[in-house]
């Protein structure tokens, strides 16, 4: 993995409440990688943050014209860059 | 001019898919009316709806099967789907076309899906739902372009108002004519994802905006305080109201079981046939049956509540919590649907991906309350719990209820926790969760699946409760002691009773009963109620009629009870508390562990089940035993 590149450093679980990015990959083993994609997470889509449950986890993502619910831990699976 | 007639060939298959939430059900009921066969698919417990529908000449047989989001499966559900479209289920022959359900508003997301049928090589129909929601969020389809583009028929719908579905049904009975892709979408991703920003960027001439209204409303739903609140507002109003507004109609199922039970007695001649008739038959399933309104508003309610859109938010609401005892605000719902039944709840946790989780909410949900139990609750309560005003429109009676709803909750969580721990940390499965926007599900859908769920009861009724009282009736009818002309007809009943087989098994369990504060009537019950719990009422009715052969209601019956030794009431606080206690945590349900069995494709799970419920039940009913005797006595 290259880390040398800023943008590698932000994850989707990272993106505040209100924030709005575009997906570069995803970063997991192979199921999860497919059932994110087949959720909607393909590159170059954007997905913004709506809100978070109470207690912080799990947050509700807009991306497709759907509205989806990730907790932190595939939310992290997800590499994006600030819009 | 009709073709000639053809020697009977069977009817045209349509394999009906699509994600959740993509109005795929409307559409089922929609094409099929409200006559569907439901089972299961072999070797799986995933349910298999077929129903039948006619379009001019032409005989169709739709499968409705799971919903998906993706072919490459990661669930019992999603399996199915795979197996039957590939031919691979033997009593399921392939389809001989699909019908792909898409709801328009999420097209950028499902068009992946829609690439991944077209794959297979088969006659595909696409059916764009939800265009009216389309519209009104500001989106547009350029349907002629979309059907161009993928190769196949694309018909509009709006499934609960029928617009479009003439047009759906004149392409339906043919699917060997439907337009075949020229080119199927690539499979390598990267030309894959070009593919879809293509075909997307011609045929998604304006994208939807967010719906307004689900946004308004989630605003309150979702938000991190007044959210939780509401979402123990609704737990709350949800079970004051399955409790207060069946009442009437209770009551009126009440009468015409007397009714009936009255009008056999007056025809008959007094003796065994009248009395079998009246006590076994009558009494039997009358007693069952009148919890059919309590059961019809406690469906109606928790399937307004998930088509509304409701259920994924309240799934979201909890997650964190659900998360704390190792499992996922899915399993928040499968619970949930627990207390309805513990049977659809045990079924619902195929949504679950990961192994691990769904068995531990299967060992779990009997512990919700489910509405067998509730029977034993309202006569308890009806007949030990005063009906006092507590607090608004919180009574006494009702917060009784609640609280043996809570304990059964705590229970199940504490048992949560304990299990994900004992039974190791699975290997990690995501969690993902759609939260689709507030639809108003059409009433005719809601209707369907209440009126499945009662069928269902009521065959249950019909059946098991029915053979469960008869033999019961035989049980507590013979052997008959010699008649004995010293004794009034009073005693000589008790005395007939306790001389019965019944009334031997009771007294046989009485020393291991008795720590708990039950006789051997009540242990009678508990035999019987490991058929079904609401069992248990039918046959406290059964004994207490032949014990007093009046027809005062059982409630009445049962708060009057002597012991005849000690003349102090049978039914105690202290006993009434332990035995409600029991009910709460006890595994009585042979229909449970059938469907934990089939689910678990194991006899050890609901051994395992049974066992530690029992544990649990007997400690737990010794320990309130004790401490209400100690605070009443």
């Amino acid at each position: 993995m290259n880390l040398a590149s800023p943008q590698l450093a932000l994850s989707l679980a990272d993106l505040p409440v209100g924030g709005r990015a575009v997906v570069i990959a995803i970063d997991a083993p192979r199921d999860l990688a497919r059932r994110l994609e087949a959720l909607g997470f393909l590159p170059d889509t954007e997905v913004s943050c709506r809100r978070r449950a109470p207690f912080g986890d799990p947050r509700v993502y807009d991306l497709r014209g759907t509205q989806l619910c990730l907790r932190r831990a595939e939310a992290a699976r997800i590499r994006v860059a600030l819009r | 001019m009709s073709e000639t007639s053809l020697p009977t060939r069977g009817p045209v298959r349509l394999g009906l898919i699509g994600s959740p939430n993509s109005g795929k059900t409307t559409l089922f009921n929609a094409l099929t009316g409200l006559r569907a066969r439901v089972g299961n698919y072999p070797g799986v417990t995933v349910e298999r709806r077929e129903g039948d529908a006619r379009v001019g000449d032409a005989r169709l047989r739709v499968i409705d099967l799971p919903g998906i989001y993706s072919l490459s499966p990661l669930s019992p559900d999603e399996a199915v789907v795979a197996r039957v479209l590939g031919g691979e289920v033997a009593e399921v022959p392939p389809p001989d076309g699909i019908v792909l359900t898409v709801d328009a508003t999420s097209l950028e997301r499902s068009l992946l899906l829609v690439a991944e049928v077209l794959r297979l090589g088969r006659p595909v129909c696409l059916v764009l739902t939800m265009m009216d929601e389309l519209r009104a969020r500001g989106g547009q389809i350029d349907q002629a372009r979309l059907a161009d583009a993928l190769g196949v028929p694309v018909v509009g719908v709006i499934g609960h108002r029928g617009l479009g579905l003439d047009a759906l049904r004149r392409l339906l009975p043919h699917p060997e004519r439907w337009s075949r892709p020229v080119l199927l979408p690539p499979s390598d991703p990267r030309e894959r994802d070009g593919w879809l920003a293509s075909v997307l960027a011609r045929v998604l001439t304006r994208r939807p905006g967010p719906s307004r209204a689900s946004e308004a409303v989630d605003r309150l739903v979702l938000h991190p305080v007044l959210g939780t609140l509401l979402f123990a507002c609704v737990m709350v109003a949800f079970f004051q109201l399955i409790f207060a507004w069946a009442r009437p109609a209770m009551d009126a199922v009440d009468h015409g079981v007397a009714a009936a039970g009255d009008a056999v007695r007056a025809a008959l001649p007094a003796g065994l046939l009248s009395d079998f008739l009246v006590h076994a038959v009558i009494a039997g399933v009358g007693s069952v049956v009148v919890f059919l309104p309590q059961i019809v508003l406690l469906f109606t309610l928790l399937y307004l509540l998930e088509d509304l859109g409701y259920m994924a938010r309240a799934a979201f609401v909890v997650d964190r919590l659900m998360g704390r005892i190792g499992l996922e605000g899915r399993a928040f719902v499968a619970l949930l649907s627990s207390y309805a039944c513990a049977v659809p709840g045990i079924m619902a946790t195929r949504t679950i991906p990961s192994p691990r989780d769904r068995l531990v909410t299967i060992l779990v949900a009997p512990l919700m309350t489910c509405s067998a139990r509730l029977p034993v609750y309202a006569l308890l309560i009806g007949a030990f719990v005063p009906a006092v005003p507590v607090w608004g429109f919180l009574g006494l009676q009702g917060l009784a209820l609640l609280g043996l709803y809570v304990l059964g909750a705590l229970a199940a969580l504490g048992a949560a926790t304990l299990l994900s721990r004992f039974l190791g940390r699975g290997e990690a499965l995501p969690f993902y969760l759609e939260l689709p926007p507030y639809r108003m599900p059409p009433a005719r859908l809601v209707f369907s699946q209440v009126w499945g769920a009662a069928r269902a009861f009521l065959r249950r009724a019909g059946t098991i409760i029915l053979a469960v009282s008869i033999a019961l009736w035989f049980l507590l009818s013979f052997p008959r002691p010699p008649a004995s002309p010293a004794l009034s007809p009073a005693e000589a009943a008790s005395h007939a009773l306790e001389a019965s087989a019944a009334g031997r098994l009771g007294h046989a369990l009485e020393p291991v009963i008795a720590p708990l504060g039950f006789d051997w009537k009540i242990g009678v019950g508990l035999v019987a109620s490991l058929a079904a719990r609401e069992v248990m009422v039918a046959t406290l009715a059964q004994i207490y009629a032949s014990e007093d052969g009046n027809t005062a209601s059982l409630r009445e019956a049962i708060r009057a009870d002597r012991d005849p030794r000690t003349g102090q009431p049978v039914f105690t606080p202290a006993a009434v508390a332990s035995l409600l206690v029991f009910f709460v945590f006890a595994l009585q349900c042979t229909s449970t562990l059938a469907t934990m069995w089939r689910e678990t494709n194991s006899l050890r799970w609901p051994a395992f089940a049974f066992g530690y419920l029992l544990v649990l039940a007997w400690g737990g009913s010794f320990v309130t035993y004790r401490i209400v005797s100690a605070i009443a006595g």
